[in-house]
């Protein structure tokens, strides 16, 4: 591979990318430069193909050829963002965004859509893209789309993950070949990255290009590279997404980064859990030395790097840095105490970079369009974008790559659509087991390292939960309790001894049986783990504690003392009743009842033998009057 | 219960095997991938399969047993035929996987963690399969169903059970 072939290649292929960036008449002028008419992207992420988006694809292709119709064409993407509308179908020129797309709706849109003089199937379309009036939003002005600034997310569900040549389309490679080929000295390369301000997005925030200055002044020939793929925190799949998306991104930063700081060999560790992601990295690997981008003197620069994949075992701690170089080496994942840090002493007790994948993911653009074209972006200490993944209670559930600083109301109410069903926000969690929770009253709070940190809650690896008025704060602080005790590794004993007292008090409060200085018990013990466990695992468990005795104390205080909980979620604490008023008789609660605590005469109210009742909740799920409520 | 199940290697999983430790036995930090292919093979990590590995590999029975089981994928007893795996993530949580879970677990009167007395199904708690848009979500097998609710959850095994001859 020379410069030559590579901008060969981008300019053979960068028509036809460059149809699904812009839409409508500017995209169909794009269009006529290919040989397609139309091009109908389909998510191939996981969310998508969960929810049946293989049949899609297939229907899709036996459609097309069905009809004859050999001018259109099919690109399986990685993940959109809007998983919890798929499996997801978009059309261009138009720009228009099919939504949980079926075998039989496809087949309708090949006939009337996708056929020459066809037009847009209206019934079919994302409702939410349809105005009264008849007028359809292309998918990329929607609110979901045009508040973010898709930069790590920049190809997933542009491109087909599996095809190395869209990625060169979209200037794939031309950071390598300008580090190799200018040529850039190391410390030119790291001092772009410093000067970016790019900041470790797998959690700590550390700056990624320190890192990197570390790690090439530490002495020895052997160096490796390590990407953090082992995506723990549950609720969290950017990761994932990239991988699954924009493969090759991650190898071109990754071998960056092996110039960098002389290295010639690099691991991604990746979850077992993620089939389809190691299986598009697999892919890319094979693609990436096959035009020689990865192997022996890369690009004719004398430069040599490759990498190897590794599956994890599903062990939460080894997103802990030590853990993971120690679990690559083929061991228990255990953490070891810092210093020495990777940089000087890492994986096989080498100087080691390990950044996770968004990390790697924002690398080739900084090189290729310079550090203060990202340092542009955020606020004054958090540089950038940084990818969400929106999940719980909140209308679209899904990914999104948003300017550092934007403020969590935007992200909410805008881009994420708000709370579903009419509920209040109540908080939203950030920075999962290790993190916090942001109360409705921060709402204004913008997104950005310090003021997370500020408020008791991190920036973490971005799973961003929403909560609603239906949530139980000391509930979910015990759910992710019980998770670190379940992914404490038990080297020390703040952790492993820790995590599982302050459960025990957590599951004596919800079951109604807390007691008087319980509040002051956890937080002794939680200082304790804080200042005396070994990583961060086990430092940070307690936050999600913490942080809700800071901005929820009151239902501590109502679960222990008065023995309520607000939210109906703890079963010991509540009791379902009959409002009499409302009751028509319809006897639907007491044939349901599976315990047959109800009784009550036809069209009479109904009455709720407590002694009976096991707090199921079926009587108020079934009840179509609002008649039971929770006390 | 699991301890009672005899081992029932195969000669040709045993060859298997033996080859995946042959191709490994030069990789820095071997142990890892051959117990994940170890488990391939084999379905889970008995003890018998252990010192295989261990001898293969020349390190000692008790550094293979300490790796596969400090791993939550790697298991030292049989799976079900159809593996049941409910996300237990938090994205699934406050959307009601605790309900899907108790559902299943009434469904088969199994716990998580157990398999069936037939060997059909076995049920374990996952964190987060990355399909958080269809929360709360179960895998049965490679098949993951989301947007559950214990309803449904019933008429999914059902598909199942009358498949395999159903008397459940």
């Amino acid at each position: 591979m020379t410069l030559e072939e590579l901008n060969r290649i981008k300019n053979e292929y960068k028509d036809i990318v460059k149809v699904r960036k812009v839409v409508a008449e500017e995209s169909a002028k794009i269009a006529a430069n290919t040989q397609y008419r139309k091009q109908v992207l389909v998510c191939g992420g996981t969310g998508c193909t969960s929810s049946g988006s293989k049949k899609v694809l297939k229907a899709l292709e036996d459609a097309l050829e069905e009809n004859g119709i050999k001018d259109v064409l099919v690109v399986r993407t990685g993940c959109f963002g809007l998983c919890s509308l798929g499996p997801i179908m978009i059309v261009y020129p138009e720009g228009v965004f099919y939504s949980q797309a079926t075998p039989e709706g496809v087949k309708r849109i090949v006939k009337e859509h996708l056929k020459e003089g066809g037009s847009v199937v209206k019934e079919l379309l994302y409702k939410e893209t349809v105005k009264p009036d008849g007028t359809i939003t292309p998918l990329l002005e929607t609110n979901f789309y045009k508040k973010q600034r898709r930069i790590a997310l920049r190809n997933c569900g542009g491109i087909d993950p599996e095809n190395i040549n869209e990625y060169i389309a979209t200037s794939g490679y031309q950071a390598l070949a300008k580090v190799l080929l200018t040529p850039m000295s190391p410390d030119e390369v790291i001092k772009e990255v410093l000067d970016s301000g790019l900041r470790g997005r797998g959690g700590g925030g550390f700056p990624t290009g320190r890192k990197w200055m570390f790690a090439k002044a530490s002495p020895g020939d052997i160096k490796y590279v390590c990407c953090n793929a082992d995506e723990g925190d549950p609720g969290a799949f950017m990761d994932r997404s990239i991988l699954e998306g924009d493969p090759q991104c991650i190898i071109e930063a990754m071998t960056i980064a092996g110039y960098a700081i002389g290295a010639c060999r690099g691991f991604v560790y990746v979850r077992a859990e993620y089939p389809i992601a190691v299986e598009r990295l697999k892919i890319a690997l094979e693609q990436a030395r096959e035009y020689g981008f990865l192997g022996e003197n890369i690009l004719g620069s004398g430069f040599s790097f490759d990498i190897e994949i590794r599956l994890g075992a599903g062990a939460f701690v080894c997103g802990e840095e030590t853990a993971l170089m120690t679990s690559i080496a083929g061991n228990r994942g255990e953490p070891r105490p810092r210093p020495p840090f990777p940089a000087v002493k890492g994986l096989f007790d080498k100087p080691t970079v390990l950044n996770n994948v968004e990390t790697y993911a924002n690398i080739a653009q900084i090189i290729r369009k310079g550090s203060q074209w990202y340092a542009s972006m955020g606020t004054e200490t958090s540089k950038g974008t940084k990818v969400f993944a929106l999940g719980g209670k909140i209308t679209n559930v899904g990914l999104v790559d948003i300017p550092m600083g934007t403020a969590l109301r935007e992200i909410i109410e805008e881009i994420g659509g708000g709370i579903p069903n009419g509920k209040k926000f109540k908080a939203a969690q950030t920075g999962g087991p290790s993190g916090g929770c942001i109360p409705a009253e921060y709402i204004d709070t913008p997104i950005d390292y310090e003021s997370l940190t500020a408020i008791g809650s991190m920036m973490g690896s971005g799973g961003m939960i929403v909560l609603d008025e239906d949530t139980c704060m000391v509930d979910i602080a015990k759910f992710y309790l019980e998770f670190t005790v379940d992914e404490s590794c038990g080297k020390c004993t703040p952790c492993r001894v820790g995590t599982r007292k302050l459960l025990k008090y957590l599951e004596k409060i919800t079951l109604g049986k807390g007691e008087d200085g319980d509040i002051e018990r956890i937080e002794a013990l939680a200082e304790h783990m804080q200042k005396s466990s070994l990583c961060a695992l086990g430092q940070t468990a307690p936050n999600p504690i913490l942080s809700t005795l800071k901005f929820f104390r009151q239902e501590y205080i109502d679960h222990i003392y008065n023995g309520k909980c607000e939210a109906g979620v703890c079963k010991s604490l509540i009791r379902y009743e009959v409002i009499e008023d409302k009751c028509r008789g319809c006897t639907l609660c007491a044939r349901n009842c599976p315990v047959k605590a109800i009784k009550g005469a036809v069209k009479q109210p109904h009455v709720i033998d407590q002694s009976k009742c096991i707090k199921c909740g079926v009587c108020q799920a079934n009840c179509k009057f609002g008649a039971i409520r929770t006390i | 219960m699991a301890d009672n199940i005899p081992f029932k290697g195969t000669q040709e999983q045993e060859q298997q095997l033996l080859e995946v430790i042959a191709k490994n036995k030069e990789l820095p930090g071997a142990l890892l991938p051959v117990l994940h292919e170890a488990q391939e093979i084999y379905g889970y990590l008995p003890i018998e399969v252990q010192q295989m590995v261990a001898d293969g590999l020349g390190i000692s029975l008790s550094e293979v047993y300490g790796v596969a089981t400090f791993y939550s994928r790697f298991s030292l007893t049989p799976k079900g035929k159809h593996k049941i795996s409910v996300c237990l993530g938090t994205a699934c949580y406050v959307k009601g996987a605790d309900k899907v879970l108790a559902e299943v677990e009434k469904k088969l009167g199994i716990k998580s963690g157990e398999c069936t007395a037939d060997g059909l199904f076995s049920i374990d708690s996952c964190r987060c399969v990355g399909a958080c848009g269809l929360a709360p979500v179960m895998m049965v097998d490679e098949e993951v169903y989301g947007k559950l609710t214990p309803d449904l959850v019933g008429k999914i095994l059902d598909k199942y059970i009358k498949e395999e001859g159903g008397n459940k």
